[in-house]
């Protein structure tokens, strides 16, 4: 049976993965208080890794055309308009209409038609705006769920400690994307077997940067051994907050949390769910010694078997 | 900047990481409002009452740094009692003559200097765009001028500017602009404060400053501001022009444009410089100080590099070969002449007038009356298939089977599958190397015009005619290499440079460039590039192996220099204003001029110098004269020529606007080029009857996720699929007010087109209120166009041709229009809705709007005395 820490709480993944001689865990560190939108993370990916386009859709989500991380979008900048305050800045509208009426035609009652996400309702609510960019990636989980439930061992765990689909090995099973608590790994239609970001496994192997931090321009992308970048992202937050940005914080950063911590970290804004985040991720697989524990003996020699199996077979 | 310029925004996000407060002043909150800490909406075409509002801030709280005004700008300088300014004028300045809608610029020079300065009419400097040859140098000064060191002078150019912009207040502002006072008196106060001896401020702008009627002079009022703040030649200050895409810098140095050759020499005209000297000295104009008087070596060696041994001293170095201007062939003007038949062939390199010029049906139906049309492009894009896939096919005025037009597509190779250099906005050339073939018959430019030019010189061969002799006498030996005979563009670098033509000695500099024919120099700014034989754009010494002024980072003109009239940044005295600024100085020991940079002054002319009665050239320039190609030596904060619209910028209401100018009774800008011609029309605005058939503002611009007219980005999935479709941007209240629902359709109309767009409704749009209306803006990207893999209508087609008179630059950044929700009608009933609008607008297509709308009499002063011209051969 598996030491519990393999499947829930803080752990160095890549020894534990069986890498012997493991450099420092990488990652990347997503600071949105700089990211400018731009989506030459998104380009760059799409380039290097010859990722398929993923359709021409006006989507009226602000300025996401992408929508989501998908097969075919492994970093998608997330666009989202507020009418709230953004830190020590003053109100962009503030002293604009509407405070009178405006113009000639009736009174605006509230936007007709859809209502996209983070839109004020009336025309007292437009004196504050702000809009925040984010550029999501599959966050390579402590405790990747992806991998635990991996039958064919095409999910692998890098000696970068990154998680890594193998396409020559990965049957099109689908069990990875129903474990992935953050919704990131996608099967490709037509294809069938699943995708997503692999942390540029090629371009670490050759000492370089992967492809969207190398590309993004403000250095919203970060990529290092994750011990600097968590020092580097507590000092960030710490100076916004001195600057007067209370409202920074980190998410994915933390060791204890429900995966034990991500690869890929980010300082947001605002609610994780404001960005589509989950609050509170928790590795899908964390209750799986439990319910061994429960179960009878013979099956529990079968599971644990199979178990490690899975998740010791990368190295 | 951020959503047009991302990768150069980093600077701007690592200044903000340092502390810096950034302001964005846009008409809809953008990427950059985005992480500006200050972002202020603006009525579109009013930036000269926002900028205006921040020099009355600075004069009448006396912020101005006054130790660098009174020494380095004409702030002292008298001007001439014959002017008058707008505020007498009812938004006219002294010297306007109706007949031509143009200036007479006598009145508006410095006191007794009435008669010289390349003053006088200016319809015909309109026409050549005359504008651009400012781009190295200012106009022409003789002699001594009056000053008033105490700048208490009534006609001083100090008191001038005061009175000139005292009406210019926050309360104004707010007015015309709609930017809340409050929020003006911030960014007003954040400039002052960070300018002066210990810092200074950088002013940035895009095309969208430039692209309206009165262009130039929103650029000359942030120049004012930064002379007035002392943030001009000096580190971390200037005036940054962050142009369209790569090397517009270097396609103005060394110029795709019809009125200039390389280095600002302006192209010959032909009736005003039948002969070389005529030519020579209406550059350098004998007597005159300043660095123009060697003209005649620059102009003499451009000569030699075109026709070599052909060219000599006795024939004038083959002047008579070069072509000669006969009055404006813009290329406005010249769609035009292609509907009227008067051209038959047009050459379209890297250009998509289709979809990226103002009036795009204007465009696409001369380009139809064509006899042949040469696209060389990456892509097949629109201005290649207009002829069957354009909107004017459905509405039956472009017949495919009967269009005369024959389109030659030659596909070309991309930047990185050519070598050459990129001239960037701070004058700085970098070398970039050939990174893959490129593929199938894609060629370089280089490629296609040398042999377009040896295969034409091998056709002409033996030709008896003297009209051929211009091309058999070029000098066209350029080495080649590889299967395909690619020229070397170093060698075309190297001649850039300049040589010895005895020797073969590339030029170290300008300096040595004769008017004998000793010396070819193709362009004769960047003389230096090629200094030793080394290709000094190709250097890449990393900042972190040299100072922070990084001189050896490629290469810049002139003469590696980084920061243009840098003299400046030391005090009269020749120190520095401040240690913490400290950039170029005076080493009274070694007796000459030191620094970080290579300094923008004779090395060995000491701050003392005072310049003996008589003096010409630079001899005639003090030493603390910082501004050495301006005829004074000084910045302008008034600029008595070489601006066609007024000695001082002054707020026009756009040539289409919902307003009447709030300032003046004079609407738009009085000598803004209209095109009355019957394919062109402008929309009514006030005091015109009918404005109100177009009642809303629009303004177009970029997305990061496309590039210009989209034939490089709507062609490549993973941009396209970023932004997949043509959309309006509109503000809930406009959404609510109109009809408009987020994700329908809507269309827009204009006196020129319809178009459709699907409807995002935001809230980065937001009306305003001005001189209590509100007006409601929209915002519209311009790359769509009917080709490539996602398409749309294109924005462009709604604009008319207004250009401004310095530059002839389009008015296509503000415009007005009306939108209707539901999709656009097709085919002719399209027509239809347009003349529909035109008729119930008044618009007779042709017809000129009223140019003069002031309310009082025109000001006495000299108005239209001078020789009377006409405009242009089409006004
Ligand atoms: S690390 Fe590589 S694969 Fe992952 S999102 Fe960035 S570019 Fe794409
Ligand atoms: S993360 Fe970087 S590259 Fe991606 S959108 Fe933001 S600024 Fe651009």
């Amino acid at each position: 049976m598996p030491d519990g820490n393999s499947l829930y709480g803080p752990l160095d993944p890549a020894p534990d993965a069986g890498w012997t001689s493991a450099g420092p865990r990488m990652g990347f560190f997503t600071d949105t208080s700089v990211c400018i939108g731009c989506k030459a993370c998104e380009v760059a990916c799409k380039e290097w890794n010859a990722v398929p386009e993923s359709g021409f859709d006006l989507l009226g989500m602000s300025y996401d055309n992408t929508g989501a991380l998908t097969a075919n979008s492994w970093r998608h900048v997330a666009f989202v308009e507020q009418p709230v305050p953004a830190g020590h800045r003053s109100a962009p509208f503030a002293g604009t209409p509407p405070d009178g009426p405006s113009g000639v035609g009736p009174q605006f009652l509230g936007m007709p038609g859809a209502q996209p996400p983070g839109r004020g309702t009336g025309a007292a609510e437009r004196t504050d705006f702000r809009w925040l960019m984010m550029s999501d990636v599959c966050k390579h989980c402590t405790h990747a769920a992806c991998l635990d439930v991996c039958p064919t061992g095409s999910l692998f765990r890098t000696e970068f400690g990154t998680v890594v689909v193998q396409e020559d090995i990965c049957n099109g099973c689908g069990y990875c994307i129903s474990a992935c608590p953050y919704g990131v790994i996608d099967q490709r239609k037509g294809d069938g077997r699943a995708w997503k970001c692999t942390l540029c496994y090629d371009r670490l192997g050759a000492g370089m940067t992967p492809a969207c931090a190398q590309a993004c321009p403000t250095e919203s992308i970060q990529y290092g051994p994750l011990d600097e970048l968590r020092d580097r992202a507590a000092q960030r937050v710490t100076a916004l907050h001195d600057r007067g940005v209370p409202e920074a914080r980190l998410y994915g950063h933390d060791p204890t949390d429900g995966v034990g911590g991500d690869g890929a970290f980010f300082l947001l804004l605002d609610e994780p769910e404001v960005y589509g985040l989950p609050p509170d991720p928790v590795v899908t697989t964390r209750d799986l010694p439990r319910m061994w524990r429960r179960a009878g003996l013979a099956a529990l020699v079968m599971t644990a078997a199979a178990v490690a199996a899975f998740v010791g077979g990368s190295s | 900047m951020a959503e047009a310029h991302p990768v150069g925004f980093q600077w701007v996000m690592e200044a903000k990481r340092r502390g810096a407060k950034v302001f964005h002043v846009d008409p809809r909150f953008t990427r950059t409002s985005a992480v500006a800490d200050t972002y202020l909406p603006i009525r579109a075409g009013t930036d000269i009452a926002l900028l205006g509002g921040v020099v009355r801030y600075i004069l009448d709280n006396e912020l101005d740094f006054r130790e660098y005004v009174l020494a380095y700008t004409n702030a002292a300088t008298i001007v001439s009692e014959q002017f008058a300014d707008t505020e007498d004028g009812d938004g006219l300045f002294s010297g306007y003559d109706p007949h031509t809608d143009s200036y007479v610029q006598t009145s508006w020079q410095y006191a007794g200097h009435e008669q010289d300065s390349g003053s006088g009419h200016t319809a015909k400097e309109r026409d050549g765009a005359a504008g651009l040859q400012h781009e190295s140098h200012g106009a022409q000064v003789s002699g001594q001028t009056a000053r008033d060191e105490t700048l208490q002078h009534p006609r001083c150019v100090y008191q001038i500017l005061r009175r000139h912009f005292a009406r210019y207040t926050p309360e104004m502002v707010e007015r015309v602009c709609g930017i809340p006072r409050e929020k003006f008196l911030e960014l007003a106060r954040a400039w002052a404060e960070n300018s002066g001896r210990e810092r200074t401020g950088a002013l940035v702008y895009s095309v969208g400053w430039t692209q309206h009627s009165v262009g130039v002079q929103y650029i000359r009022t942030g120049a004012i501001i930064q002379l007035l703040l002392g943030n001009m030649g000096r580190p971390g200050g200037g005036i940054l022009a962050l142009r369209g895409h790569a090397s517009i810098q270097g396609s103005t140095d060394i110029p795709t444009l019809f009125n200039l050759l390389p280095g600002y020499l302006p192209m010959p005209h032909h009736a005003d410089h039948p002969t070389f000297d005529d030519w020579v000295d209406s550059i350098r104009h004998p007597g005159q100080k300043g660095f123009w008087g060697n003209a005649r070596a620059y102009a003499a060696s451009l000569l030699k590099a075109y026709w070599g041994d052909a060219a000599t001293p006795e024939n004038d170095f083959c002047y008579d070969h070069l072509p000669r201007m006969t009055g404006d062939h813009g290329t406005y003007q010249q769609v035009l002449n292609m509907i009227d038949g008067k051209i038959k062939g047009y050459f379209l390199l890297g250009q998509n007038p289709a979809v990226g010029s103002a009036h795009g049906r204007a465009q696409r139906l001369g380009m139809a009356n064509l006899d042949w049309l040469v696209v060389r492009d990456l892509f097949m894009i629109e201005s290649a298939t207009f002829w069957k896939n354009g909107p004017e096919v459905a509405t039956g005025e472009i017949v495919p089977q009967e269009c005369r037009t024959e389109v030659f597509f030659l596909p070309a190779a991309s930047h990185v599958e050519k070598e050459g250099t990129f001239t960037q906005t701070q004058r700085l050339l970098q070398w970039r190397e050939k990174a893959v073939e490129p593929p199938g018959d894609a060629r370089s430019e280089l490629w296609f015009f040398y042999h377009l030019g040896r295969r034409l010189r091998e056709k002409l061969a033996g030709s008896a005619h003297r009209r051929d002799r211009a091309l058999l006498d070029l000098a066209w030996d350029y080495p080649t290499h590889g299967p395909l005979a690619e020229p070397s563009a170093e060698a075309v670098l190297r001649e850039i440079n300049g040589y010895d033509v005895s020797t073969g000695r590339p030029l170290a500099s300008f300096a040595e460039a004769k008017d004998d024919g000793s010396t070819a120099v193709g362009c004769w700014i960047y003389s230096g590039v090629y200094a030793d034989g080394v290709n000094q754009a190709a250097r890449r010494r990393s900042r972190h192996e040299q100072d922070w002024v990084a001189a050896e980072w490629g290469w810049a003109w002139p003469a590696n220099r980084r920061t243009l009239y840098n003299r400046a940044s030391a005090d009269p005295q020749g120190r520095p204003w401040s240690e913490r600024k400290k950039y170029v100085w005076w080493d009274p020991q070694a007796g000459e001029w030191t620094g970080y940079d290579v300094p923008d002054f004779e090395r060995t002319k000491p701050p003392t110098y005072r310049p003996p009665q008589g003096a010409s050239g630079p001899a005639a320039l003090a030493g603390d004269d910082p501004f050495v190609m301006q005829g004074d030596g000084k910045g302008w904060l008034y600029a008595p020529s070489g601006v066609l619209d007024g000695p001082l910028p002054t707020h026009y209401e756009p040539a289409e606007s919902p307003m009447r100018n709030p300032l003046y009774g004079q609407q738009a800008n009085p000598t803004r080029k209209v095109y009355a011609h019957p394919v062109n029309s402008v929309n009514p605005s006030p005091p015109q009857e009918h404005s109100a058939v177009f009642p809303y503002v629009f303004t177009v611009s970029r997305l990061t996720e496309h590039h210009t007219a989209g034939a490089m980005s709507r062609t490549v999935s993973p941009l396209a699929e970023l932004q997949p479709e043509m959309f309006v941007e509109v503000s809930p209240e406009l959404a609510a007010e109109a009809g408009l629902t987020h994700l329908g359709w809507a269309h827009l109309i204009s006196g020129r087109a319809v178009i459709e767009a699907k409807v995002l409704v935001t809230d980065r749009l937001t009306p305003l209120r001005v001189d209590g209306r509100v007006i409601h803006q929209l915002w519209l990207p311009y790359h769509f166009g009917y080709e490539g893999l996602v398409t749309g209508d294109s924005a462009n087609d709604l604009f008319g041709i207004t250009l401004d008179p310095n530059v002839l630059i389009q008015e296509s950044k503000v415009g007005t229009c009306d939108i209707l929700p539901g999709r656009r009608p097709t085919g002719p009933p399209l027509r239809d809705l347009v003349d529909d609008y035109r008729r119930r607008a008044g618009i007779v297509p042709g017809e000129r709007p009223p140019t003069v709308t002031t309310r009082v009499r025109r000001p006495a002063g000299r108005s239209g005395d001078g020789p009377r011209e006409k405009g242009a051969d089409h006004a």
